[in-house]
């Protein structure tokens, strides 16, 4: 493991991905457009619909975005032999993760940053928790977000596949997270299949962190590392320096 | 035996079913450059990218600068330019050479210096994919060559290049090999052949000859490559 190539390989997809201007303002003002709609929805109706909403939706737009972006990013990263000539080189597998991984926590702390900013400035969305711990959850969505688009990036030939992998993986995610039914009330084994998939804690920790003045989110936090964590490794396992 | 260069033994590689090396053997030393010509797709990429480390192998055993190839200690020693070249296409041309050179560890100093050998220092800012395809590869090369390897192994370097640049090109390679290292390229141009200080000619996953330019003429009696590699070739039958 070494910090210069780490720092190099983050420093590199960050040039990349300020070159491309159109995606940089996606990334960043689609999140905040988004809360936006969501509030405006609710504007005229009684009931805390925006409230009750907005934090499982800033839980879900760094997940989403990232595991996009990634895995565009990484199958592009294979496809062109730039992985190739990098594994060739005295690179390890780690330096390479961890640089990707520092870039988009990069961006996704920028982002997420201004979504909540938006969400609790503009939009009042009554924070009870302390809003840092809104943006610490959202940084860890991203990474897992991010982790796990590596992973899928193995199995797509094409970035049309890459893109496909998104309503499999993260549709069903959505729909088990605890924004249309609460988790408690699924059925019994989609509730088990639920308390399985890491995005229903991600939602979960939002949720604390938005309803209660001391939320105590440690044990979603730790579950998303975990998840984040394993699916970097299987991620690693994808790299391979020797292909057929 | 000396320890620069390389030696493959009894190699057989297998593809997508088919076996794309066949029970390869040869040895290319350092100090000179050594052309691996044949016709497309007789196996001249999957030999390079077995030699480099990157080819998963069947049987045989690819030995590079006397260790197993693929060694982690093999990493900051060997240029490779594949076919196509892969490089950043949204980067510049300089920020592809120096995130390279920061991940080989090399001085920046590295990246003028390499600019220079392939005639790019005018469109260091320019960015990659706006590059004509031969000004593209040129960049790929420049990143070989970063890290002063002491085995270079270029697929097809010089496709699509003016015979100016190519004719600079090649003093470089032979410059480079004097100065000590290995050097291997691929092309499946005969003409160029005339260059290499020796010749491996392939055919269909094997070997078919391995000489110097010179002597492969004098002993197929013929007056170019091309009629040699023919001549060989109906010998092979
Ligand atoms: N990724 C792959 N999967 C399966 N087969 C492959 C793959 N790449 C190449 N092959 C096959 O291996 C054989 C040799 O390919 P290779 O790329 O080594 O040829 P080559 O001599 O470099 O050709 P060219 O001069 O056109 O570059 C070809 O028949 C090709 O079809
Ligand atoms: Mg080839």
């Amino acid at each position: 493991m070494s910090a210069r190539v780490v720092l190099a390989v983050a420093r590199r997809v960050l040039t990349q991905l300020r070159r491309d201007r159109r995606t940089v303002a996606m990334l960043l003002v689609l999140p905040c457009a988004i809360m936006t709609l969501l509030w405006w929805m609710f504007t005229g109706l009684p009931g805390r619909g925006f409230a009750a909403l907005a934090p499982a939706l800033l839980a879900l737009i760094p997940f989403i975005v990232m595991f996009l972006v990634t895995s565009v990013t990484t199958l592009r990263e294979r496809t062109s032999g730039t992985l190739e000539r990098l594994l060739a080189m005295p690179m390890g597998k780690g330096d390479f993760l961890l640089g990707y991984a520092l870039a988009f926590g990069v961006v996704a702390t920028v982002q997420s940053a201004l979504a909540v900013g938006v969400s609790t400035w503009f939009l009042d969305l009554d924070v009870n928790g302390p809003s840092w711990l809104l943006l610490v959850v959202a940084v860890l969505d991203a990474l897992l977000g991010s982790a796990l688009g590596l992973f899928v990036s193995a199995f797509a030939r094409t970035e049309f596949q890459a893109v496909q992998f998104m309503p499999a993986l993260v549709i069903p995610q959505i729909l088990l997270c605890g924004l249309f039914v609460e988790r408690d009330r699924l059925p019994r084994f989609l509730g088990v299949v639920s308390d399985c998939l890491p995005l229903s804690y991600a939602v979960d920790a939002m949720r604390s962190v938005s309803a209660q003045r001391h939320p105590d989110v440690l044990g979603d936090l730790a579950l998303i590392t975990a998840f984040a964590a394993a699916a970097l490794v299987l991620g690693a396992l994808t790299l391979r320096r020797r292909s057929a | 035996m000396t320890t620069g260069g390389f030696e493959v033994t009894g190699l057989t590689v297998v593809r997508g079913g088919t076996e794309v090396l066949r029970d390869l053997s040869c040895t290319v030393s350092a100090g000179e450059v050594t052309g691996l010509l044949g016709p497309s797709g007789c196996g001249k990429s999957t030999l390079m990218r077995a030699v480099v480390g990157v080819q998963q192998i069947t049987r045989g055993s690819v030995r590079v600068l006397g260790e197993p190839a693929g060694s982690a200690s093999l990493r900051h020693r060997i240029g490779y330019v594949t076919q196509t070249p892969s490089v950043y296409d949204d980067l510049t041309v300089v920020e592809n050479l120096e995130f390279f050179a920061s991940v080989l560890g090399v001085p920046r100093s590295r990246v003028g210096d390499c600019l220079t050998t392939v005639d790019l220092s005018s469109h260091r800012d320019a960015v990659v994919g706006r590059l004509s395809g031969g000004e593209r590869s040129r960049v790929s090369l420049a990143v070989a060559l970063l890290g002063e390897p002491e085995l270079l192994v270029l697929d097809e370097p010089t496709v699509g290049l003016d015979p100016v640049l190519r004719q600079d090109l090649w003093g470089t390679f032979h410059a480079l090999a004097a100065a000590g290292a290995a050097v291997l390229v691929s092309s499946h141009v005969m003409d160029e052949a005339m260059r290499c200080d020796r010749l491996l000619l392939m055919r269909d996953g094997r070997l078919i000859a391995d000489d110097p330019p010179t002597a492969l003429l004098a002993r197929t009696g013929t007056a170019d490559i091309e009629s040699a590699f023919l001549a060989l070739v109906r010998e092979d039958r």
